[in-house]
């Protein structure tokens, strides 16, 4: 199957105000797709339909389809945190749980998620996500230290490495690097090109040019509304959508 | 210009005298009441204190040795009853509270917090001194344990509130399940204000004396049971400060500091017991 995640007829509320209307996209598997479009387009609303991080928000409610492995996640049937076991996601702020070391930051998805594991088990399992997450050589003399005490860039990388453990199948990244500096956000968006061979990756940005690096595939937002989704190259180059062009043009946004 | 500058640092320094005051004004009665008591307790403060029984009036020497065990006992019992229910409590009121029923809980709370410590003596009294018509050990941890729990639960809710939403979203979106993220995730993040609240709440009912007059009672021996009446040491501090006899008034001093003693080692001990390893 080339798609990861098929979505049809996506809308979206809080409360009364829609934010999302009517999405129809094709997300292909083992790929990176960027969603871009400015503040408040809906984008980040967007992506937390794709592992129901909207759940504990009482005011949200979506309708319409989202396949991934051929069920509607939408439904109810589908249990929310079965998915996020196979849908990860990293955050516009590095988040990486206080009070806990490199090690257990990367190894709390394994032990929480039931299934027992050895010791070696885990410990293999951390050394291939950092490996991944190409910061093991950074920290594999620091898995003690605490989380929170590393610069911005490797939070982000750690809290990647995070996702990975527990081996998903789709990542979702909801501006990785908005709140890094150049050197940490090149270093993350190579990693990120990198890992599109291997995981399906979406990537919420509102930076053109990062778009342009790293993804495949660019989903154009625009007031809750999917403008147009074509190859990267194609985008930025030439747009079929008046809007789209407006904006990669930096005439607006 | 310079003289704009020279009357912004003067401001400076003369705000920053003000906190400095503020502060020593506040720690100051600490210091006078601690070394006070060291002053006229001196005289009875001999590990015999810390070993020995109590002994009648006219002996010299005798301690408060029984005092000292009953009211670790009497704490540990209350604490072990307290410390799930509160933070329990405290969990629901903050991760899962919204609605009418966590606004009544919390009011509830609030006011339990308010009860005067005399009326936590009476509902112990009530509820094991008359049906089983002895004051037991029992019956003063409950009264204690009154006093623990709204302490305990709402300092729970606080520290538990400044956990990010960050934090909990990332638990959740890998695929941990929501009571796991609560109890491993956010409770542990906010263990160290937890901890700091039933270590507060502790101090408090080591200290207290109204719920265990009607409840412990008090015992010039050793207990025998946790269905008998059981010595504390604020009520022998109590009991020796009422007396006629100036030994005893000397004891009283000495007690009260070694009441205070026990709670700093408490608290340090928890501690270091709960300290962060990274």
């Amino acid at each position: 199957m080339e798609n990861a995640i098929a979505i049809k007829h996506l809308s979206a509320w809080f409360g009364e105000n829609q934010v999302l209307n009517d999405i129809t996209m094709d997300i292909r598997r083992n790929s990176v797709t960027s969603v871009m479009g400015p503040s408040g387009c809906g984008k980040s609303t967007f992506i937390r339909c794709l592992n129901r991080m909207h759940d504990l928000t009482p005011s949200f409610r979506m309708t319409g389809e989202i396949l991934f492995d051929g069920r509607n996640i939408i439904t109810e049937k589908v249990d929310p945190v079965l998915l996020r076991r196979k849908v990860g996601m990293v955050f516009q702020q590095p988040n990486p749980f206080p009070r806990m070391s490199v090690f257990d930051n990367v190894a709390v998805g394994l032990r929480f998620n039931g299934g027992k594991k050895s010791r070696a088990e885990i410990a293999e399992v951390v050394e291939r996500s950092l490996r991944k997450a190409a910061i093991w050589d950074e920290l594999k003399d620091h898995l003690d230290r605490a989380g929170s005490s590393l610069s911005g860039g490797q939070q982000q990388r750690l809290c990647i490495a995070r996702a990975l453990a527990v081996e998903p199948e789709v990542l979702l990244m909801d501006e990785p690097c908005s709140a890094l500096d150049p050197v940490s956000t090149a270093k993350i968006e190579e990693l990120i090109e990198d890992l599109g061979d291997r995981y399906t990756i979406v990537v919420v940005t509102h930076n053109m040019q990062q778009a342009a690096r790293i993804s495949d595939f660019v989903a154009f937002f625009l007031m809750g509304v999917l403008v147009e989704m074509d190859k990267s190259a194609k985008i930025f180059t030439n747009p079929s959508d008046k809007r789209t062009e407006e904006y990669i043009t930096g005439r607006f946004g | 210009m310079k003289s704009i500058a020279f009357r912004r640092r003067a401001t400076d320094r003369i705000m920053k005298a003000l906190f400095l005051l503020s502060v020593f004004i506040v720690i100051l009665p600490l210091f006078l009441i601690f070394f006070d008591l060291l002053w006229k307790g001196a005289k009875e403060l001999k590990w015999s204190l810390l070993t020995d029984l109590p002994r009648p009036v006219g002996e010299p020497g005798g301690g408060i040795a029984n005092g000292i065990a009953g009211t670790l006992t009497l704490a540990g019992l209350a604490m072990a009853g307290g410390i799930p229910l509160a933070v329990l409590s405290g969990i629901y009121l903050a991760e899962y509270g919204k609605g009418v029923l966590a606004s009544l809980v919390r009011f509830a709370v609030d006011l339990l917090a308010g009860v005067p410590s005399i009326i936590m003596g009476i509902f112990g009294y009530v509820l094991w001194v008359l049906p089983m018509k002895r004051f037991s050990a029992w019956a003063g941890a409950s009264a204690l344990a009154m006093i623990f729990i709204p302490i305990v639960v709402r300092t729970t809710e606080e520290m538990l509130k400044t956990v990010p939403v960050s934090v909990r979203e990332a638990a959740l979106a890998l695929g941990i399940e929501r009571w796991k993220t609560t109890l491993f995730i956010t409770v542990r993040t906010a263990s160290a204000g937890i901890i700091t609240g039933i270590l507060l709440a502790m101090a408090r009912i080591v200290g207290e004396t109204a719920p265990l007059l009607f409840t412990a009672l008090g015992n010039q021996f050793w207990q025998t049971g946790l269905d008998q009446p059981i010595a504390a040491v604020p009520l022998q501090v109590f009991s020796y400060a009422i007396s006629p006899y100036d030994d005893w008034h000397d004891k009283a001093w000495a007690g009260a500091v070694v009441l205070i003693l026990m709670v700093l080692v408490l608290s340090i001990g928890a501690r270091f017991l709960t300290r962060e390893r990274t």
